[in-house]
């Protein structure tokens, strides 16, 4: 179980635009343009910032090996450490814990944090199909892997068909209200969704993430700089990441263990005993539609098999919903993996500090950021507020 | 692929890992790699007037950007080195040669590359060298074949009067390939080579936890949830149960002989206690649902070889379904550590 320590603030969030090809920057040049905007939002420069702590996706993903070392000194961190965190598709979120870590340990001050991918330069499927000797080469990337998980959800759940394509279209609505977000499709209509080819049956394109660039970073605080910045910080009030392997016996694959153990430590720590009435707004890591309602289950918002009712009923739209999931538009809508991770971090920040912009929560005092990763084995979470903890 | 056993009795196996990833420039590597192309070499000049070569984006001590590019002269002076003999495969060098930081006349930093001399002996720090260029230029850092001693007569081939692959009137280079392959030697673990060999007599191996008697397959000498040694291994039936299954409508990178759509399935075989991943086929695509039974469909015997290759794919048996909620994974009652159970 966490401790909190240190009381840490998010100082500052920078964020690129997602798109499906940065053809004008290199990545030095993305992470720099991310990182620079959570320096000018934190009111810092390099020469404020202690540790620098990055992550993107699995090296194959875009064939670099080492980021730590070659942007270094784009990331201003020459005479500073750098550490690199590597969980699958989970990264953002926990590189954004691994750097909470440094502050509420009291061994830094002011920590910057980065997530990126390029996926223009690369394949993630091909990557994530290697073929491995003597064995029957059918791995179908990640669609593949999470296809079957879905299908057990939605056989034991009850839930209606369509559920899926629901939460694809909501997370492409709000989308339209988020000026990062890669996918913005303001004439998509629900009809098409549902009509959309099926690739890893019942995950239907529409219902899949795009490939994007792009990079997203914070500045993170103890609390004196937290109470010394002049615009609204968010304050930390729990963290926590579990991990899991991903095929045992007995393994609940649709509600792991991970996923159930990582979410009652976050919300201990914040003092939350009703997730559902206490958080005011969630970003979740959905990359594949119906996990919207599979996470919404394991993290505690819903009743096990009845998370697909709160989609069904609107509970989860940013008009009416009582609990907004993905105003950013999520990953559905931006999928730079390295970065998704904690660019669910930074919204979560953004709507406690009032910051989000068109796709602001009205009101929001805490929110939940999460990300998960490899076979729905990697977990990270926190809860963010408006108030000290 | 068909394994074939080595000298030690061993399953081994050739595995290629490639691909052809990009990397784009941005303005300031893209101006570097832009000169080489036009057989100029650049540098980008931060404010104290010192010029980093090959250009970078950012200084390296203040973390701020540079912008300003400016070109330096193709000759300059070895600051140290070293001598490659052989060079490695997928070196842009045939014969040894030395490898020189050189810093160019304008230069504040040296550059990483090749010198083409006959031997050391040609070799010195401080000695005084010139580029030598490529007649086909296409913005890589190869387009610079290397240094020779200057003023040898050896740098005929300079970049005056020579072909660019490329007219000058042509965008600056925006990004560049950089291929990346991996050789690997691949040796399956010991369980995995009893697994294999198992398979070439129509066996499928599994792993008996002694702690609580779980079946993994295939065996990994290990049981994983008790971080102990699995030695026992058990034979397992050619029948078993589709735990959970996708339709696949998208081919998959380097199996063009696979039709689409297929269907992949979570096999849970008889006696064992997670599944594997395997084809169904046999039957109607739609038919296809979670706890339908299922049998192996092997490849014909003379065909057989020590890979799981040889099951070809999985096939309805016409038994009556597991039900839903005892299929995959979740059939495994979870016993406490320790408890040893009897077999399935």
């Amino acid at each position: 179980m966490g401790s909190l320590g240190e009381r840490t603030a998010v100082l500052g969030v920078g964020q690129t635009r997602y798109q499906s090809t940065r053809g004008d920057v290199s990545i030095a040049g993305l992470v720099r343009e991310a990182a620079l905007r959570a320096l000018e939002d934190a009111s810092c420069t390099w020469a404020d910032i202690d540790a620098v702590v990055i992550g993107k996706a699995p090296d194959f993903f875009e064939g670099l090996m080492m980021p730590e070392l070659f942007l270094a000194d784009a990331l201003g961190c020459v005479g500073k450490p750098i550490l690199r965190v590597h969980t699958a598709g989970s990264v953002g979120g926990s590189t954004a814990l691994v750097a909470a870590s440094l502050i509420q340990g009291r061994i830094h001050r002011r920590v910057l944090t980065l997530g990126f991918e390029k996926q223009s330069e690369s394949n993630a499927t091909w990557a994530l199909s290697l073929p491995q000797p003597f064995s029957v080469s059918i791995n179908a990337g990640a669609g593949g892997y999470f296809s079957p998980i879905i299908r057990r959800y939605m056989a034991r759940s009850g839930a209606p068909e369509l559920i899926g394509c629901m939460v694809a279209f909501k997370d492409r609505r709000h989308a339209l209200r988020n000026p990062y977000a890669h996918l913005h499709q303001p004439d998509l209509t629900f009809d098409q969704v549902v009509d959309a080819p099926m690739l890893w049956d019942p995950i239907r394109f529409s219902e899949t993430c795009p490939s994007s660039d792009g990079a997203c970073a914070m500045v993170l605080g103890d609390e004196a700089t937290g109470d010394a910045a002049d615009g609204p910080v968010a304050w930390v009030h729990g963290t926590a990441m579990r991990s899991e392997a991903n095929n045992f016996p007995g393994r609940d694959e649709v509600n792991p263990q991970a996923s159930r153990d990582c979410a009652v430590d976050v919300f201990s720590q914040a003092g939350i005993t009703d997730p559902r009435s206490e958080i005011d707004a969630v970003e979740m890591y959905v990359p594949f539609s119906w996990y919207e309602p599979m996470w919404l289950e394991s993290l505690g918002f819903a009743e096990p098999d009845r998370g697909w009712r709160m989609v069904e009923d609107g509970s989860t739209g940013m008009d009416g919903g009582d609990l907004p999931v993905n105003c950013s538009g999520g990953v559905l809508s931006s999928n730079p993996i390295g970065a998704s991770g904690m660019i669910r971090f930074a919204e979560a920040a953004l709507q406690v500090r009032g910051m989000a912009g068109d796709h602001q929560v009205d009101g929001a005092r805490r929110a939940f950021g999460h990300a998960y990763g490899g076979g729905a084995q990697y977990f990270a979470m926190w809860v963010v507020g408006a108030d000290k903890p | 692929m068909t394994g074939v056993p080595d000298e030690r009795g061993r399953l081994r196996a050739d595995l290629v890992i490639e691909y052809p990833f990009t990397r784009t420039t941005g303005p300031v590597v893209g101006a570097f790699m832009t000169g080489l192309r036009d057989g100029r070499i650049v540098g980008s000049r931060r404010t104290d007037g010192r010029v980093f070569v090959p250009a970078v984006e950012v200084d390296p001590e203040t973390g701020d950007a540079i912008t300003e590019i400016v070109e330096v002269g193709s000759t300059g002076v070895i600051e140290t080195w070293t001598w490659v003999d052989p060079p490695r495969p997928g070196s842009p060098w045939e014969d040894p040669h030395g490898l020189a930081l050189v810093r160019l006349d304008g230069a504040d930093t040296p550059m990483l590359h090749g010198v083409l001399v006959e031997s050391a002996d040609d070799m010195a720090t401080g000695m005084r060298v010139e580029a030598v260029w490529k007649a086909e230029r296409v913005g890589h850092i190869t387009d610079l074949k290397g240094f020779v001693p200057e003023g040898t007569g050896q740098a005929e081939n300079s970049a005056e009067g020579t072909e660019r692959a490329v007219d000058e009137t042509d965008e600056a280079v925006r990004s560049i390939r950089t291929p990346i392959r991996l050789e690997y030697d691949f040796i399956p673990s010991a369980a995995a080579q009893e697994y294999l060999h198992a398979y070439a007599d129509k066996r499928i191996l599994g792993n008996r936890s002694p702690v609580d008697g779980a079946v993994f397959v295939p065996p990994r000498g290990v049981d994983p949830r008790h971080g102990v040694a699995a030695t026992e291994m058990v034979e397992l039936a050619h029948t078993g149960h589709v735990g959970n299954f996708c339709v696949t409508h998208l081919p998959i990178p380097g199996r063009d002989d696979l039709p689409t759509p297929y269907v992949s399935a979570w096999i849970h075989l008889d006696g064992a206690d997670i599944g594997f991943l395997g084809l169904v086929a046999g039957c109607d695509l739609d038919d296809v649902r979670i706890g339908m039974r299922v049998r192996a469909v092997w490849k014909p015997d003379e065909d057989l070889g020590a890979t799981a290759e040889n099951v070809l794919y999985w096939e309805p048996t016409g038994d009556p379904d597991v039900p839903v909620d005892r299929a995959g994974n979740r059939a495994w009652r979870d016993s406490a550590p320790g408890e040893v159970v009897e077999d399935a």
